[in-house]
């Protein structure tokens, strides 16, 4: 367990370059084409995962502005595929804490019952895990969409049932903030480690239906197909949701309610619904954003993979304004970007902490973010 | 604690508060007589090692003891953070990482700095050190909504772990060999302090407590604790009577932290041993459930709570999995039907109640806590100067 494990020969500082991304746990890249974004500290609660990976062959920190410019424009696409992702996840924060000005602490595991909701369709349609499938591309779409399908509506229904089960029983009290906190984060813990009971602490296997081939290049970097329908398909999400909030009947009521709670409930707004409606919307997006997630990392499958997700996705949401839609979007897209190019600025060890800086330092300079809280306000 | 005699004719409700009112109208020396005896069976329980109590032959006693004296601790420290100051913080293990890395690298052969200090001169260098730390996040931070805190704290006690992960001279998951122990041994030469028998450090962690306690217990009754509790009821009110509500926010979280810092030291004495494997974010929500199981705002209930977090997995032998799932549901369940804890809250700027009632009716004067809970605000033998007046107003603020 002590003994450090001896520097690998064939991981030396100057193959950094070439590999887009490198294991959370810091040392040799993994293998390129596998794991093309490695955000996900897969090893975050599990000791002993990590003992292998902790091999200091270079410097622990690096300030290595040759490779940020070198990648500048290969991170800038990865990240706003990545971004499209937390953007998707920031939604349901966003528009909880619009509604309810709770932080819903457990939405990243309504997030990470979308993606076994993904992975589990993905076994029931046949696939095993390690091959990729030869299919006709229509085949491989309609699988994809169903598996889309199946985690909307899994995540969906869980973030409802969340609702039922532990919010509203406080919300009928009267309870104080403090106690809705707490019972998010035990909802997130009860939720979390169900999952790893049922299906155990090791990551699921790989099952990847698309594999990301590169369709055309911008500035030199290649851009794949992969990406380019998670970013387009992310913002039509993003547009559906936006009309949704400030264009339909439903949405009007959730601003009302989001702008004045007692007000709305006298002007007939059945704020009840309004509130299961906010969560289920919530928790589609976020299982969208599984799909996607599991279409860019196909071991992503993890109980307790959307904890560093959903920080993320709520420092996402609170860059952008917190309760504002488009500012979700838009502080995914940057937490993503920055996110990139952290990793090539400061090694790939670093690309977390880059994260929760971020965070704190937007919290320190600009509390309201970029564009301002006002999902209430989010049409005049 | 209470005997609570199931069946007779008082309830446990009315036998607690007896118990309290009992305990209430002593004076303090009176209050100190009454403790020995608790204190002396409490440092004697690893010696005595009663029967049913005892989590042997799976679990060393004295080392289960230790474990949750040290979750004690920790808890008391949270609790200055959470039920004093009313401010959740999720990043507390952060702390207690801190702590233990502080003895780690003031006294491991591993460490870079290459000095061995004793435990005693590491214990203040590292609270002190936790101290600044709890500063430097509490700055940027505290001027925020609660909430934000939490997610800023949760982030914080995972840039900690990260930290430990990738910074060289912290040497990751190799760790630090071999942090110095207190001094100390028994008559016959032996020294009391080993890594294998956690007796000695049982007793010093619950001397540690004892301290900690007391200045907790004058802290509280002090102008500081008075602004904590003035802070969680009501930010906006404090600040508007003059309570310098960002000062004592940043020393609570200081206050909280060096305690924090303190029982990671004790921890990595008697461990003898840091790497980064101890420090997740999982752990940091056990610690909450402590304080929140115990009652958060009241020290013995956070002790109570702390004992039961830690003293529970190894007396009955569950699976650290299901450890942490009874223990979430615990906290949704708490929430729901019990936010006060096993142990309700006491203070609510009436610290000196006690003090105030006596001196107006004479000493011995039954005086209830009042507390957010119906329990304990409901029965009313109080004189008639009784903060429940305002019992009939909303408390939802009904003017609007």
């Amino acid at each position: 367990m002590t003994a450090a494990v001896p520097a690998l020969p064939h991981c030396r500082p100057t193959d950094r370059p070439r590999t887009p991304s490198y294991p959370p746990g810091g040392g040799c890249p993994t293998s390129p084409p596998e794991r093309v974004i490695s955000v996900l500290d897969l090893a975050a609660l599990d000791p002993g995962a990590l003992a292998p990976l902790v091999v200091h062959a270079e410097p622990w920190i690096n300030f290595d502005v040759g490779l940020l410019v070198d990648r500048f424009w290969a991170n800038t696409i990865n990240g706003l595929a990545y971004g499209s992702v937390y953007a998707l996840i920031a939604l349901g924060y966003t528009l909880v804490y619009g509604v309810l000005q709770l932080i819903n602490f457990a939405h990243s595991e309504i997030f990470v019952i979308g993606v076994f909701g993904v992975y589990l369709t993905f076994v029931a349609l046949g696939f095993e895990p390690g091959a990729i499938p030869n299919l006709p591309l229509a085949a491989i779409i309609l699988d994809l969409v169903l598996a889309g399908l199946v985690a909307m509506a899994v995540a969906g229904l869980a973030a409802i049932g969340l609702e039922r089960v532990a919010y509203r029983p406080l919300r009928r009290r009267n309870a104080p903030r403090l106690a809705f906190l707490i019972t998010a984060i035990g909802a997130s813990f009860v939720i979390q480690q169900v999952i790893r009971i049922w299906r155990g602490s090791n990551p699921e296997g790989t099952i990847r239906l698309l594999p990301p081939s590169p369709a055309f290049t911008i500035f030199g970097a290649p851009v794949t197909n992969l990406q380019i329908v998670i970013i387009l398909a992310s913002i039509a999400m993003f547009v559906v949701t936006d009309r949704f909030v400030n264009g339909s009947r439903l949405g009007r009521g959730i601003r009302a309610v989001a702008q004045d709670p007692a007000t709305a409930t006298l002007m007939g707004v059945n704020r009840e619904r309004v509130i299961t409606i906010t969560f289920l919307v919530g928790g589609v997006l976020a299982g969208v954003a599984a799909l996607f997630y599991l279409m860019t990392i196909p071991q992503g499958a993890v109980y307790n993979g959307g904890f560093l997700l959903g920080i993320k996705a709520f420092t996402a949401a609170v860059l952008g304004g917190i309760g504002n839609l488009r500012g979700a979007l838009l502080g995914g897209l940057i937490l993503g970007v920055a996110e990139n190019y952290g990793q090539s600025l400061f090694g790939g060890d670093w690309r977390d902490v880059v994260a929760f800086v971020l965070l704190v330092l937007v919290l320190m300079f600009r509390p309201t973010g970029i564009l301002g809280e006002s999902l209430a306000r989010a049409r005049a | 604690m209470t005997e609570t005699h199931s069946g007779a004719r008082p309830t446990i409700k009315q036998r607690m508060a007896d118990l309290s009112t009992f305990w209430n109208s002593r004076s303090r020396p009176q209050q100190w007589v009454l403790l020995i005896p608790v204190v002396a069976f409490l440092f004697a329980l690893p010696v005595l090692n009663p029967p049913i109590i005892t989590t042997e032959p799976a679990t060393d006693f004295p080392i289960a003891l230790f474990s949750a004296a040290v979750l004690a601790l920790i808890a008391i420290g949270l609790n200055v953070v959470i039920g004093q100051a009313g401010l959740l913080d999720l990043g507390y293990v952060g702390f207690f990482a801190i702590g233990a890395y502080s003895a780690a690298l003031l006294s491991s052969p591993d460490s870079v700095l290459g000095i061995r200090l004793s435990w005693i001169a590491i214990v203040p260098i590292a609270m002190v050190a936790t101290m600044i730390s709890g500063v430097i996040l509490g700055t940027p931070t505290l001027r925020l909504r609660g909430d934000y805190l939490a997610i800023v704290t949760l982030g914080f006690g995972e840039i900690d772990r990260l930290l430990a992960d990738n910074i060289e001279p912290l040497r990751g998951n190799r760790g630090f060999q071999d942090i110095a122990r207190p001094g100390g041994t028994y008559p016959d030469g032996s020294p009391i302090f080993t890594q294998t028998d956690a007796l000695g450090f049982y007793w010093l962690a619950v001397a540690i407590i004892i301290i900690v306690l007391m200045f907790m217990g004058n802290l509280e009754r002090s102008r500081v604790g008075r602004a904590w509790i003035a802070v969680r009821e009501d930010e906006d009110a404090a600040e508007l009577t003059g309570v310098p509500t960002y000062k004592f926010k940043i020393w609570a979280f200081a206050i909280g932290a060096a305690v924090g810092g303190l029982s990671g030291t004790l921890f990595a004495a008697q461990v003898g041993y840091v790497n980064n494997q101890r420090f997740d974010v999982t752990t940091s929500i056990l610690y909450l459930a402590a304080v929140v199981l115990g009652g958060s705002g009241n020290k013995v209930g956070v002790i109570v709570g702390a004992f039961l977090v830690s003293y529970i997995p190894d007396r009955f032998q569950f699976e650290p999995q299901y450890r942490f799932l009874v223990f979430g549901l615990a906290l949704i369940i708490l929430m729901a039907f019990r936010p006060q804890g096993l142990l309700g809250m006491r203070q609510h700027l009436l610290t000196y109640g006690r003090q105030a009632y006596a001196r107006l009716f004479g000493a011995g004067t039954a005086v209830r806590p009042t507390g957010l809970s119906p329990s304990t605000r409901a029965t009313g033998d109080l004189p008639e100067v009784t903060p429940d007046d305002h019992a009939g107003t909303s408390p939802r603020g009904g003017g609007e």
